[in-house]
């Protein structure tokens, strides 16, 4: 007997493991694992187009097996696994919803991008692959050192896919002020962790609820330094004012499609975790976190909106407006309850969904090198190429909140969270914001539909560069658009590969891929379709809810 | 069959949909073509609805269907739902019946329009927001549809926006629509405040827990909505200047289907009125008086199309009077009819512009009927109809909206006589005008490139011609919908249901209703003699024409004086003093606080890492700081 009990002391004890609650990340990974295995079995030059089909069949079966698991929490009930530190509850599954979209959809994009810049593509997709593991693993966590595990997975990834575009000296910039100060961001989100750990003796998020929940925690010092840490942390993350300097430069930098992918999944990601710690463990806190959250907010909606009306880059335009609509995604965090968790999550899903869809035509619109992301070279895009400009306008418009679009619903949906929950202030300042955004939203817009006249405009295209904008022009419009331009321009960053003569610009029809092609009307669909009959995604929303709050 | 309701709109929708996507490349006369198709398919599925609804019992005669939850946020639950009852559908008939032939009538009208395709696009789109205004079973949807026809009519007014006053006259049109829809948002407001729904039928019967003060007040602010979308005092010159559009637009929306959406969503609202006798009187009141002042003005113009929006107008006043009076069945009746002679009335008078290359001035034109028998022929029948010559439609239309008048406001049926005179003989001053007398197109000096060039008028094709003869017959018989002598048997009765105990019966005697007959009769043929004898030789009689009515009352002189131009003085200060000093201060401190602010951002974008990290640190130093009061605080 007394051997049997040694012996038992000695063995592991293995977790019982529910493969159900982590299949979508294992296909993840095991789909990164086999795009290197296949790639490096056959020719290069099947290598991409082998290696995105792979990435966007990975995608749909983890999308199938976040639906198995939808079934699973419908049926059997939100639980928790793996020695408590996976949860499986809706929450979770539409974060792994959503990531796969993204997956599916990003890797679509890359597809076209990847063969135009002669870049290799199983790296790409490996990659993609695994940072999106993370941003579901980072869904699903139930614990804080699982949530830095999955952020960690997320990021590394997101490093190197910055850098990917070897021939862009932008590129490698980019990636190495993000690895720099994600390294950084990490660090002081680890240290958040440790003085939660420190002020709860635990990382486990239902035993800091119950700890809290059964303890008055008189003098709270650490504990509100570790939640000030693991805010600051995310706010890197998530680009929230004033940890987003990193954005504009990385987002301008990083190629165009990893630009999309990168602003659906870390957000996505980082949100996730965010909405689970905040909410399900430090909730019986909430009055000492709130404050914060609702001055990041403010920052950040303000501050997004007000330089985006500044850029002249359209990858710089949109970095700020996703900086902006993380300051919407903040408004569901600062309600603090279901109906905020569901309004985030929505607007997660929507904004997914329309950033890889902008970025895709972004993508295209770029020459070969991947620069020509001025707004002038968006001038005269419908008389070239309506269906292409009709599709950005769309997604443009749903960003900006117009009603039968998505985005209307998600910005709708915080705001009346926030407004429920008495935020009358905030929600005001979020609409503020939002009729900033719809000026450089349909700024660009405008600059699509109108003609391409004034060829004297001296405009270098892509010009990172100050100096005053030559005339030529029509009125307010153009006064309006020569605003400033290239007022946060980047030393180091404007290294180009030169501009194209300027009748070519007029001139120039972009070729859209197949599969780009696919990816921007599955977009479009998505953000229309699900605006005009929103019951679904919004029940979804609804339903997703964390299995503790 | 009832399940096909949502094809009513869904297929001009779709007509919309293939122009947008194909119309450039059908071109002329294609697009057109297509575009009729999809609306006379429309036609054919309401005719379907129709008799499937015909097969429902009655008094449960209304089939609803939910399409999906539209807005599902917070306490707002907004279904996308379609209603086919009686009044929708008899809308809907009337309404795709009337657009299917306009839409023939353009094919050959727009001819050679550079925008023809574009034309098209438009009309297809304002039938589907038509067809969902009538049949939306919440206000929400209504809404949509209401908002949807003005947007059209605003592009079609200023469809030939290279004219200034096309341009102009779409701008006014607007912004008239805009006071009136401010209306219809307040009662929609007011409405989900105190019953908490937008839905007719939960409104409805919840209505005896909203205090009476507050269902005057909906029902009044839904009426606001009403008079700018149907032109009624004080918001009717926009109409005048909308005949700017293109004849089959003024034909289509400024006379038979957009301008009576108000007295619809009036008949739809109905349990409203019936509960507030101050907000039916109201409307009676303004239904008489804009039936008189519009006839007046129409006694007046010389322009052809004004005319017939004046008249319009007018008409359209006798549609809010008996909506009043609570007589919503004879309301529908007189629009319906409206529909067929005023729709009959703006196609000739498209035909005359046509036939006389763009000559809209009936001093100018004379004559006419020698020239185009088939135009002059179904002019003629919608004249006598409008007029109320009996026995045609008109007579037996506006004879159902006086004789409730004379019952429930007798004052009121004074006035609405007196505008049927005047009726009757500025119709018949246009008749006389246009297609009596000599042939003075051809001797006028015009001014170069404009008007007819001396060559004889020519009838129009064929694709005009057809609606012509249908609308003449349908002017002719429409009376045939709700004779008197039928009773309860008649077929806009099957509207009744509707409106059940709401609806005002007059139960007058035989004797009493011959007498109202011979008095209408009587007014309509001295109207027409009058005018026929004073304008048959004569094309000047300044006293006849002053400029008191030719101006339309100075309505627009008014306007221009109490609101536009101390609007314009308002404009003028806030934009020197207001704008100039305190909002363009606040703006440019705005811009230049964002340009510092963007200065500092851009000091502080450095492109360095270092800085980014400083950053990182200065926010984590002010949450610490935060922090820190809640520790000492605490």
């Amino acid at each position: 007997m007394a051997g049997a009990t040694v012996a038992s002391a000695a063995t592991l004890h293995l977790p019982h493991i529910d493969y159900l609650s982590i299949l979508p990340v294992l296909i993840m990974m095991g789909g990164a694992v086999l795009v290197v295995v296949v790639s490096s079995m056959t020719r290069r030059a099947l290598g991409t187009s082998a290696s995105t089909a792979l990435s966007v069949l990975t995608g749909v079966a983890a999308l199938v097996a976040a639906l198995f698991q939808w079934h699973s929490v419908t049926t059997h009930g939100a639980k928790v696994t793996i020695a408590g530190a996976v949860v499986l509850d809706g929450f979770s599954v539409l974060v792994q919803v959503t990531v796969a979209v993204a997956v599916i959809l990003s890797a679509m994009v890359a597809d076209g991008y990847l063969k135009r810049e002669g870049v290799d593509g199983p790296e790409f997709h490996a990659l993609a692959l695994l940072s999106a593991s993370g941003a579901m693993v980072m869904g699903s966590a139930n614990d804080l050192i699982v949530v830095f595990l999955g952020l960690e997975i997320l990021s590394i990834a997101l490093y190197v896919l910055t850098a990917m575009n070897h021939k862009r000296a932008e590129s490698g910039e980019a990636a190495l002020k993000y690895f720099v100060l994600g390294g950084f961001s990490s660090a002081i989100f680890v240290y958040g962790i440790a003085l939660t750990y420190g002020a709860t003796g635990s990382t486990n998020l239902p035993q800091i609820a119950d700890y809290l929940a059964r303890n008055v925690v008189a003098d709270n010092g650490v504990l509100l330094a570790g939640m000030a840490l693991l805010l600051v942390g995310f706010g890197f993350k998530v680009a929230a004012v004033p940890f987003h300097m990193w954005s504009p430069d990385v987002y301008q930098g990083a190629p165009s499609p990893v630009t999309g992918f990168m602003a659906a999944v870390a957000k996505a990601g980082a949100f996730a975790a965010v909405l689970r710690i905040f909410v399900s463990s430090l909730s019986t806190v909430r009055t000492d976190w709130q404050p914060v959250v609702t001055g990041l907010a403010v920052l950040t909606l303000v501050v997004g909106a007000a330089i985006a009306l500044a850029q002249r880059d359209v990858k710089r335009m949109l970095a700020y407006s996703s900086i902006n609509h993380a300051g919407f995604i903040l408004l569901g965090l600062e309600a603090a309850d279901p109906r905020g968790v569901s309004a985030s999550l929505y607007y997660l899903f929507a904004y997914t969904v329309m950033v890889i869809g902008t970025f895709a035509v972004v993508t295209v619109m770029a020459r070969d090198g991947d620069n020509g992301h001025d707004l002038e070279d968006y001038r005269g895009l419908a008389r070239r190429q309506p269906l292409l400009a009709l599709a950005l306008a769309v997604l443009l418009l749903a960003q900006a909140g117009a009603p039968f679009t998505t985005g209307f619903l998600a910005k709708l949906q915080v705001v009346s969270a926030v407004v429920a929950v008495h935020g009358y202030v905030l929600a005001a300042i979020a609409m503020l914001s939002a009729a900033i955004a719809v000026f450089f939203y349909l700024r660009l817009a405008v600059v699509m539909y109108s003609p391409t006249g004034s060829v004297a405009d001296p405009v270098p295209a892509a010009a990172g560069g100050d100096g005053e904008e030559g005339g030529g022009g029509t009125g307010a419009v153009t006064e309006l658009l020569t605003f400033d331009r290239g007022s946060d321009a980047v030393p180091g960053l404007a290294v180009l590969t030169g501009a194209p003569p300027l009748d070519d610009v007029a001139e120039r029809r972009v070729t859209v891929p197949v599969l780009t092609r696919a990816a921007i009307v599955i977009s479009v669909a998505v953000t229309v379709v699900f605006g005009i009959v929103p019951a679904p995604l919004v029940d979804f929303a609804h339903r997703a809810t964390l299995l503790f709050h | 069959m009832l399940h096909l309701t949502f094809l009513i709109f869904l297929l001009p929708l779709a007509g919309f949909a293939v122009q947008v996507l194909l119309g450039r490349r059908m071109g002329d006369p294609l697009a057109g073509a297509v575009a009729t198709t999809f609306v006379g398919a429309s036609f054919v599925v309401g005719v379907l609805v129709f008799f499937a609804l015909l097969g429902v019992h009655a008094p449960v005669r209304s089939f609803t269907q939910v399409l999906w939850t539209w807005l599902p946020v917070g306490g707002l639950h907004v279904n996308l739902g379609f209603t086919a009852d009686p009044l929708s559908m008899t809308m809907v008939l009337f309404v795709t019946g009337i657009s299917t032939l306009i839409h023939l009538y353009s094919i050959s009208y727009m001819k050679g329009d550079p925008d023809y395709p574009k034309f098209f696009l438009y009309l297809n789109l304002f039938v589907a927001s038509m067809l969902i205004l009538v049949l939306g079973n919440n206000l929400l949807v209504t809404f949509v549809g209401w908002e949807g026809v003005g947007t059209c009519s605003y592009w079609l007014i200023s469809f030939w926006f290279h004219r200034d006053s096309a341009a102009s006259a779409g701008k006014k049109a607007f912004v008239y629509n805009r006071i009136g829809d401010a209306g219809f948002l307040l009662a929609m407001f007011l409405t989900f405040q105190s019953v908490g729904s937008l839905d007719y039928s939960t409104i409805f019967a919840r209505l005896g827990q909203v205090s009476p003060g507050t269902i005057t007040a909906i029902a009044l602010l839904l009426f606001v909505g009403a008079v700018g979308k149907s032109a009624q005092i004080p918001l009717f010159p926009w109409l005048a200047d909308a005949m700017e559009g293109p004849t089959p637009v003024s034909a289509l929306i400024h006379a038979a289907t957009m301008v009576t959406a108000g007295v619809y969503l009036m008949c739809r609202v109905n349990p409203l009125l019936h509960a507030s006798g101050a907000a039916s009187l109201t409307i009676a009141i303004v239904g008489a008086a804009t039936a008189f002042v519009a006839a007046t003005i129409a006694c007046a113009q010389s322009d052809i199309k004004k005319v017939l929006a004046y008249s319009t107008v007018s008409q359209l006043g006798y549609m809010f009077l008996a909506v009043g009076t609570g007589a919503y069945e004879a309301a529908l009746f007189l629009m319906i009819a409206h529909a067929f002679f005023k729709g009959l009335l703006f196609l000739g008078a498209g035909s005359v512009i046509h036939g006389l290359h763009d000559e809209q001035d009936l001093k100018r034109m004379g004559n006419l009927r020698r020239y185009m028998k088939v135009t002059f022929y179904t002019f003629a029948v919608a004249w006598l109809a409008i007029a109320g010559v009996p026995p045609l439609s008109g007579f037996w239309a506006k004879g159902d909206v006086l004789d409730n008048a004379f019952a429930r406001y007798p004052a009121l049926w004074v006035v609405g006589l007196a505008a049927a005179l005047l009726t009757a003989y500025y119709l018949s001053r246009l008749v006389a005008l246009a297609f009596f007398g000599d042939d003075r197109w051809r001797t006028d000096n015009r001014p170069a490139g404009h008007g007819h060039d001396g060559s004889e008028p020519h009838e129009s094709p064929w694709p005009m011609k057809v609606p012509l003869v249908i609308l003449a017959i349908l002017a002719l018989a429409g009376g045939a919908l709700s004779f008197p002598w039928y009773g309860s048997g008649t077929l806009l009765r099957w509207v009744d249901p509707v409106f059940g105990a709401n609806l005002y019966d007059a139960h007058q005697s035989v004797g009493l209703q011959w007498g109202l007959a011979i008095t209408d009769s009587a007014v309509a043929i001295v109207g027409v003699v009058l005018g026929f004898a004073l304008w048959r030789k004569v094309t000047e009689r300044p006293a006849l024409e002053n400029a008191f009515l030719r101006r339309s009352w100075y309505l627009n002189e008014l306007y221009d004086s109490v609101i536009g131009r101390p609007g314009a003085r308002l404009a003028a200060f806030t934009a020197s003093t207001v704008e100039g000093g305190i909002i363009d201060g606040a703006v440019n401190g705005i811009a230049s606080a964002v340009r510092r602010g963007g200065g500092l951002v851009r000091r502080a974008q450095t492109g360095y890492v270092r800085n980014y990290a400083l950053g990182i640190v200065l926010g984590v130093v002010v949450i610490f700081g935060f922090m820190l009061t809640r520790v000492w605080w605490s």
